[in-house]
């Protein structure tokens, strides 16, 4: 009867400490939660002045992301969701699920940012990667007359797939199809996500590989090898911005923003360039990392405004799938 | 005859194929009543269609037709560290896809051994991308998993009836079509449609070695209209045609297996007297040299690229490799559970179509059983907490068609043989299965836990629906890893999860065979 009662008090005792430390649910994907992504340490500073348990969910990538929370819906434990990219947004507002936002900062982003529902807090320029012992084409054209071999991922199922497509789409408009009849030679396979695509090119299948301008710095600054360069294209390049917001359906909608305000505040900036391999929304007191000076700069940034995204997607897409199957 | 008199109960297999159906069209109506009108078929699923099922066929085809001569060698060639090599030849088919392909393109790719050695000769190099390599790619996963059920049958076959043949002095032409057709005719049709479903679903390899979306499968198409357009009622409609196609095949191959015994021996070693001339020595030489360098040179560079990797790895990988270890014996457990009733039902039925329920699991999309469920459970509990046994459960339905493949025949034979006897003493239920099936079955049994667990450790499949950070699976955590550049330490954990895979393979099959010795 002792053990019974000891048992009983410390449970209660210890369901209330768990009610005093509130529980902060953040979904994002998969990368930002592994050991050398940018989770761990988030949420280590994150913790020690919010007073709370910051829990990230992994999931797949953004668009798995939007997708397991539509299937959650108003049910959802997540009180934010972080990883959503521009291209993602008009969906994601179109679920409603999601609260308007009063974060501000200065941010440093190639443009103006307007969105009153989710704060950026990084950002990259698509690009092709490659290995510094060759002489790469100055855009898709180029590009394309090359017997250069490339990685692309699947608009269909990977974000930089679609950004890829989204790149083509607005620099190209009706030309678009005939960019990408141009590159059907040089595409050596389309893969599923990022992963793949950028293994492949690792292991020497392909000369190029779509992924980020700031790819490079990860090699320069983790491996310390400068073999790997990306190439400015005179088309100008397409963004990547990546969001946070919060769900209108949180229990912690106090904590829930504040944490959106400590995501472009200076300890969680700082943290980014080189966990995320991402420009910083907001330009850290510390400046960028070294390392990062020897990145390409596109002098030209890309971006189809987030609710035109979804009716350009569909007709870009099928110009991809006709070039590519024949 | 003895069909009647098979005293095992079928009421618990009935059962148990009932819960399979249920468990996966539960899922499906789950995904049906959240649908919204969304698109239907569009024009580009019938060129999806088409491409699933030609490189399914073919992958199948190829597969098995390899597999005859491999096996046919296996069961005739006694050699050293022949038990290993039939080990390893497992490992193919339980790597996770991106390890397989990153370890075929470090043979077969661009820069890949291969065409350094053509280069190195003058000649002209070859693409591994497009059908060829969808094919090679399947061919590399379901060739050892094609031979070991092969393999199986020749050992079914008993010893008695080769040294008749060899008293006979039959040629070794006439050897193979008084015994080992009839044995082929009994197990190939079923190891060809479990290989063509396997690779209906494949969507990875097909994609990434296809070289674009000319080679789009059926399971891209579900891929992203659950997870792109999240279009739930395109996707459960792409999921029928595919359990549809899938089961198509499978009640045509079951159905077409004669349910013949090869009749009873007393279980003694298999000597081949028949070949022991010199050509059929080289020719049985030449034939293991070859499957073997084809899958164990890929596996070596997934071995070599990973040594270095081991190192560098996290702390999470070894925790996320307990999470792996922990769903691979639920998996083993679980399908324990459902597999031997239904396997007691199956056998003592004189057609073998009902066995394509087991196929059921296999052919439907995981996403769609992983979002079914995920539906279903959301409403009453956080479904993350369930992440690790609902990941089990999908493991245990996935491998379910293997295992029955593995222990029918056997167990049929069994039943067949000792069906009288047992009838006589008035032996049923569980001392039947304790003192006449199990230890026949023994090593059936080991070869279809070892596999089972092998395969839920390397599986990816609904863990990437449910997981979050404190429950991922050692292939999770390795994606995870390639998705934040840390390509050596991914290919660590890659070497890790193979080691771990073999050895319970190796393990359960250690014990099986074992127990059948004693």
């Amino acid at each position: 009867m002792k053990a019974l009662t000891l048992a009983a008090t410390t449970l209660i005792a210890a369901s209330a400490a768990v009610a005093e430390t509130p529980e902060l649910v953040v979904y994002t994907y998969d990368s930002f939660v592994s050991d050398w992504g940018p989770g761990p340490q988030i949420e280590k500073a994150f913790e020690e002045t919010c007073g709370c348990d910051l829990k990230f969910v992994g999931n797949g990538d953004g668009a798995a992301l939007l997708a397991r929370l539509k299937l959650e819906g108003e049910r959802s434990d997540a009180d934010l969701v972080l990883g959503l990219d521009t291209s993602l947004i008009a969906a994601a507002k179109e679920t409603g699920l999601f609260a308007d936002t009063d974060v501000t900062a200065d941010y440093a982003l190639p443009i103006e940012w307007t969105d009153s529902t989710f704060a950026p807090y990084d950002w990259g320029y698509f690009a092709f990667v490659h290995n510094k012992d060759m002489t790469p084409p100055a855009n898709f054209k180029a590009l394309g007359e090359s017997d250069l071999k490339i990685v692309i991922q699947d608009p269909r199922s990977s974000t930089p797939g679609l950004g890829l497509l989204m790149w083509v789409k607005d620099a190209y408009g009706d030309k678009a199809p005939a960019i990408w009849e141009g590159l059907a030679d040089n595409v050596v396979t389309v893969t599923k996500g990022w992963s793949e695509a950028y293994g492949l090119f690792l292991e020497g299948e392909a000369d190029m590989v779509l992924s980020y301008t700031t790819s490079p710095a990860y090699h320069i600054i983790a491996e310390e090898d400068e073999t790997k360069a990306a190439v400015v294209f005179d088309e100008g390049h397409y963004m990547q911005i990546e969001v946070v917001g919060r769900l209108s359906g949180s229990d912690q909608p106090e904590l829930a923003a504040e944490f959106m305000q400590f995501m472009v505040s200076d300890a969680a900036q700082s943290i980014l360039p080189t966990t995320n391999w991402m420009y910083p929304a907001v330009m850290p007191s510390g400046g960028l990392p070294q390392g990062f000076e020897a990145l390409v700069q596109p002098e030209n940034a890309r971006l189809i405004e987030a609710d035109k995204v979804p009716a350009l997607r569909d007709e870009a897409l099928a110009e991809w799938l006709g070039a590519l199957s024949q | 005859m003895a069909w009647r008199s098979v005293p095992v109960s079928t009421k618990s297999g009935v059962s148990m194929a009932a819960l399979v159906v249920v468990l996966i069209l539960g899922a499906l109506i789950a995904v049906l009543s959240r649908a919204e009108a969304g698109t239907g078929f569009a024009p580009s699923d019938w060129a999806a269609m088409r491409f699933t099922v030609w490189q399914a066929f073919l992958s199948a085809l190829f597969s098995v037709l390899l597999a005859v001569p491999v096996a046919r060698a296996l069961a005739r060639r006694r050699f050293l560290g022949r038990g290993v090599l039939v080990t390893l030849l497992g490992a193919p088919f339980i790597l996770p896809v991106i390890v397989a392909v990153l370890g075929l393109l470090a043979v077969f790719g661009r820069s890949g051994w291969l065409n350094l050695l053509l280069e190195g000769l003058g000649l002209p190099a070859v693409s591994i991308y497009g059908i060829q390599g969808v094919v090679l790619a399947h061919v590399f996963f379901n060739l050892p998993l094609a031979t070991r059920l092969l393999l199986q049958g020749w050992q079914t076959v008993p010893a008695e009836r080769f040294r008749l043949a060899a008293q006979l002095r039959l040629t070794p032409w006439a050897v193979f079509r008084t015994l080992e057709l009839p044995l082929l005719r009994k197990v190939v049709p079923g190891v060809a449609a479990l290989i063509f479903v396997i690779c209906l679903t494949s969507f990875a390899v097909a994609l990434t070695l296809g070289g674009g979306p000319r080679a789009t499968t059926l399971e891209l198409a579900i891929y992203q209209a659950f997870r792109f357009d999240f279009d739930l009622g395109r996707a459960a409609l792409l999921s029928v045609v595919q359990l549809v196609m899938a089961g198509g095949a499978a009640l045509l191959a079951l159905w077409i297996i004669p349910a013949i015994s090869m009749g009873s021996g007393q279980d003694r070693p298999l000597l081949r007297w028949d070949a022991r001339g010199g050509w059929q020595r080289l020719w049985d030489g030449c034939v293991i040299a070859l499957a073997a360098g084809f899958l164990l040179v890929p596996l070596c560079a997934v071995v070599l690229r990973g040594v270095t990797g081991i190192v560098v790895m996290p702390g999470s990988v070894w925790q996320a490799a307990g999470a792996s270890f922990y769903v691979s014996v639920l998996s083993v457990l679980v399908l324990g559970a459902i597999a031997l009733p239904m396997a007691g039902w199956i056998a003592s039925r004189r057609a073998g179509g009902v066995e394509a329920v087991g196929l059921l699991g296999l052919s439907a999309s995981p996403l769609m059983i992983g979002t079914g469920w995920f539906i279903v459970i959301n409403p009453l509990m956080n479904p993350a907490a369930l992440a690790l046994p609902v990941t089990a459960l999908v493991n245990a339905l996935m491998a379910l068609p293997f295992v029955l493949r593995i222990i029918v025949p056997r167990l049929r034979d069994t039943l067949q043989d000792f069906g009288r006897v047992t009838e006589t003493l008035g032996m049923r239920g569980w001392p039947l299965w304790r003192w006449v099936i199990l230890p026949r079955l023994a090593p059936q049994l080991g070869f279809a836990a070892g596999l089972t667990g092998a395969l839920s450790m390397g599986d990816l499949g609904v863990i990437t629906l449910f997981a979050d950070m404190d429950r991922a699976t050692l292939p999770l955590q390795m994606y995870r890893l390639m998705g934040a550049y840390q390509m050596q330490a991914a290919s660590g954990a890659a070497l890790l999860l193979l080691v771990m895979a073999l050895g319970a393979f190796w393990a359960c099959d250690a014990v099986g065979k074992h127990y059948a010795a004693a």
